[in-house]
């Protein structure tokens, strides 16, 4: 079996001929001698740990503030430094391109004159703010957090999955796992340099204090969320604490002439950055959902009088959207003269009758997605579908192609992971996150997901993945 | 402090408090029906009604006032926000939403609270049942109060927690002394006899003053010394006059702009201080009592405004 997945997928600890990768081998000599009990009482431990701490999070459907526990897996995923090195390169140069294209098509649209992406792909993206057009921003970034998935084909090559630009989640994880490991496992540490993320709160606050109007000197900092029934919850609160800012919901938020204040028990402070965990539609009632609850009326206002930032910027969707994500390769080479350090996946955009042709002969092979879903909701995985559901996708498809995007099944690579009869191997993706201010920072690792249904290429938490402690090791 | 978060912190002392004194009320009530005639066995049961202001609601179900319902509707109701069910379901749903302001202790204590109270059936809470239930509610708000005490740094969060319990518990005393008012004896010859001996104990019982009178009087049970206790004696920490001066101490402490709410509690303070408990009967005990919870109710709505916003 064994022999088999390595052969199939790249498995992240053992080469082709099953020999333990150099970057594994403490791990896994650990792994060999110590006791199976011991490693399973200190799982027990974690899982208690987990839940008296609270570190949950919510699933959309279940029962209103149903809380569910991540599975946390205590095998973590190692990197060489050396090949973190390269991914944090390419990651610098994407999310550079990224921020410098949302730049552009909100102001001269260079890159629609010279033709790289077709006007209509832009302009007519339900994720294009026309409100954006000419607002000016501190350093000119718009997606001051980003999360870049990346999974490791079959070549041993990375490939970027999904770029997500407005409010990736997930990082209290990277944190709150490396945490765990190091009280569980503290004899690993010694035994080789695990570089640290446990700064990323202290890069975050710099990063949007670097991100304040200019002219603030000391700049108030407040994290938004939607209330403690989100889903992500914990990571708003937390952040916030690790901050040491104010976690403020819509009501504590007001505007008086075009500035933020937060209503405090000793009257109105002024607010000059805000951390936002609210999609676009639901930040001001006056400019966008008139319906929303969560908003502040009147903070777009402010926001374009450039009296108040937001992280991340209003209408960076456009950018992250999954039928502008083909042309992310030619948005490098358009702004920063480069080749792209990272692959994307080759994708068939579905609205293209061409693309849709190949896509429908070949569905029981493809991975389709929607354009603008996330968290692996209305996505079809092909090999692993049954007919009926491969019937009514191929009858949204035609329904509806250009909200479609597909791509080849990649074959997610592996690692070793606990499971109910001992460890075996499980498909992991990855999740960096990159923060944008005056400069470009990312701490070394990310959040590594991990499907844990055996064969299961879907990652997502929603969905039964789980997670592990990402390593990048010297 | 964000002021939605201190009023979250507020209300969820104000309900680990309401939930206390309502056990408090209902175990001297199902203590109490145990003696007199049926005429006093009726009143006795309509008295927690009357003191938490909920008859109206509770005879809107039309069912009989029998200590069964009395237990239904004012302990395990979901539907009645003042019932003990509902009281730790929001103190633990205020907490949830604050959770990173308080301490994780005062989280864990809510949490297991609740968890429990979840668990309680209706059948637990028959014959004998019911006063182990009670007595488990006050032990959870002690616990609560206790470990709030004990980890919380004095800052807002502390500051909003003890106005919250202190102001609920005056109004809570306030409600209970007053319901004697309510309660009369079968004829002016009982005045005094066992009946009447038997309802100021139940009712010194119910906040936790039966020991204190003893040791502070060292007499027999006389109305006015029960009325001096409750309200003037500032050693009995479930008196008005030690409420208010906890309520004055947290507000002091508080910084802000507000004049309104500070200068009422001065003031309902000084008043518990100079007064005397000759002339509160003399205006009558009932009418004191009623300006007393009539003030303590606006110095709620006045706090409101100026901190807590006005959700």
């Amino acid at each position: 079996m064994r022999g088999l997945l390595a052969r199939q997928h790249y498995d992240e600890m053992r080469d082709a001929q099953g020999q333990v990768r150099e970057h594994f081998r403490a791990l896994s000599e650990w792994l060999a001698e110590t006791p199976a009990r011991r490693v399973a009482e200190k799982r027990r431990e974690a899982d208690l740990l987990f839940h008296r701490v609270g570190i949950t999070f919510a699933v959309y459907g279940d029962e209103a503030g149903a809380e569910r526990l991540i599975p946390f897996d205590t095998i973590p995923r190692i990197l060489p430094k050396a090949e973190w090195d390269e991914l944090d390169n390419g990651l610098k140069q994407r999310v550079d391109a990224l921020n410098r294209f949302l730049h552009d098509i909100y102001h001269d649209q260079e890159i629609l004159k010279a033709g790289v992406i077709p006007p209509e792909q832009v302009l007519k993206n339900p994720g294009f703010q026309r409100e954006m057009r000419g607002v000016e921003l501190p350093n000119r970034v718009y997606s001051n957090i980003a999360g870049i998935d990346l999974v490791r084909h079959s070549d041993g090559k990375y490939y970027v999955l999904e770029d997500n630009l407005r409010t990736p989640s997930g990082v209290s994880y990277m944190i709150e796992n490396r945490k765990m490991m190091m009280r569980l496992f503290p004899e690993l540490f010694e035994r080789q340099t695990v570089l640290p993320v446990e700064h990323y709160p202290a890069l975050l606050l710099e990063t949007l204090r670097a991100s304040a109007p200019p002219r603030v000197r000391e700049p108030v900092v407040a994290v938004l969320t939607p209330g403690q029934y989100n889903s992500a919850y914990f990571e708003h609160a937390f952040l916030a604490q690790q901050m040491g800012v104010e976690l403020v919901e819509g009501a504590d938020l007001f505007t008086k002439d075009n500035f933020v204040y937060m209503r405090t028990t000793s009257g109105r402070q002024r607010v000059d950055v805000i951390y936002r965990r609210v999609d676009d539609a639901y930040l001001d009632p006056l400019a966008f959902n008139k319906q929303s609850m969560l908003g502040v009326p009147g903070l777009f206002a402010a926001y374009r009088a450039g009296n108040v930032s937001l992280a991340n910027a209003v209408g960076t969707g456009v950018a992250d959207d999954k039928s502008t994500y083909p042309y992310v390769p030619e948005m490098i080479r358009f702004y920063l003269k480069e080749e792209p350090i990272l692959a994307n996946v080759p994708t068939w955009q579905c609205k293209k009758p061409e693309d849709l042709k190949v896509v429908l002969e070949k569905l029981g092979e493809l991975v389709v997605k929607e354009v603008q879903g996330s968290g692996g909701y209305g996505m079809l995985v092909g090999p692993s579908a049954s007919k009926s559901e491969l019937a009514a996708f191929r009858k949204l498809l035609k329904a509806n192609p250009s909200n479609y995007i597909a791509q080849p099944t990649l074959s997610l690579s592996t690692c070793p992971t606990f499971v109910k009869r001992g460890v075996a191997a499980r498909h992991v993706d990855l999740r960096p996150y990159v923060l944008s201010g005056k400069e470009v920072k990312l701490v070394p690792g990310g959040l590594t997901r991990v499907a844990l249904k055996e064969g299961s290429l879907v990652v997502n938490s929603s969905q039964g993945g789980g997670t592990k402690d990402t390593w990048v090791v010297e | 402090m964000l002021s939605r978060v201190a009023d979250r912190i507020y209300w969820m002392s104000r309900q680990i408090e309401r939930a206390e004194n309502m056990a408090r009320i209902l175990g001297v009530t199902s203590n109490m029906v145990l003696f007199g005639t049926r005429e006093t066995r009726e009143q006795n049961l309509l008295a927690p009604l009357t003191i938490t202001d909920s008859a109206e609601r509770y005879f809107e179900q039309k069912k009989p006032v029998t200590l069964q319902g009395l237990v239904d509707f004012l302990a395990l109701d979901p539907g009645n926000p003042s019932s003990i069910y509902s009281c730790l379901r929001s103190a633990r749903e205020n907490g949830h939403a604050v959770r990173w302001q308080i301490t994780s202790e005062m989280w864990e204590s809510l949490n297991t609270t609740w968890l429990e109270m979840k668990k309680v059936r209706r059948a637990d809470l028959s014959g004998g049942g019911a006063t182990k239930f009670f007595d488990w509610v006050k032990d959870r708000s002690h616990l609560f109060r206790g470990v709030t005490y004990g980890t919380i740094m004095r800052g807002d969060a502390f500051n909003f927690s003890r106005l919250g319990t202190f102001l609920e518990r005056g109004d809570n005393t306030a409600r209970i002394l007053d319901v004697k008012y309510h309660v009369h004896l079968p004829s002016v010859k009982d005045v005094g006899g066992a009946l009447d001996h038997y309802q100021w104990t139940a009712l010194l019982r119910s906040v936790s003053s039966f020991e204190t009178y003893r040791t502070l009087y060292r007499d027999q049970i006389f109305p006015i010394k029960v009325a001096q206790l409750l309200i003037l004696e500032r050693r009995m920490p479930r008196s008005l006059a030690a409420c208010l001066d906890q309520v004055t101490q947290a507000m002091d402490r508080i910084e802000g702009h507000d004049r309104a709410a500070k200068r009422l509690a001065g003031e309902l303070h000084a008043r518990l201080t100079h007064a005397d408990i000759e002339e509160i009967f003399q205006g009558g005990l009932h009418e004191y009592l009623t300006e007393c919870i009539a003030d303590m109710n606006e110095l709620g709505a006045r706090i409101q405004r100026a901190y807590l916003g006005t959700a």
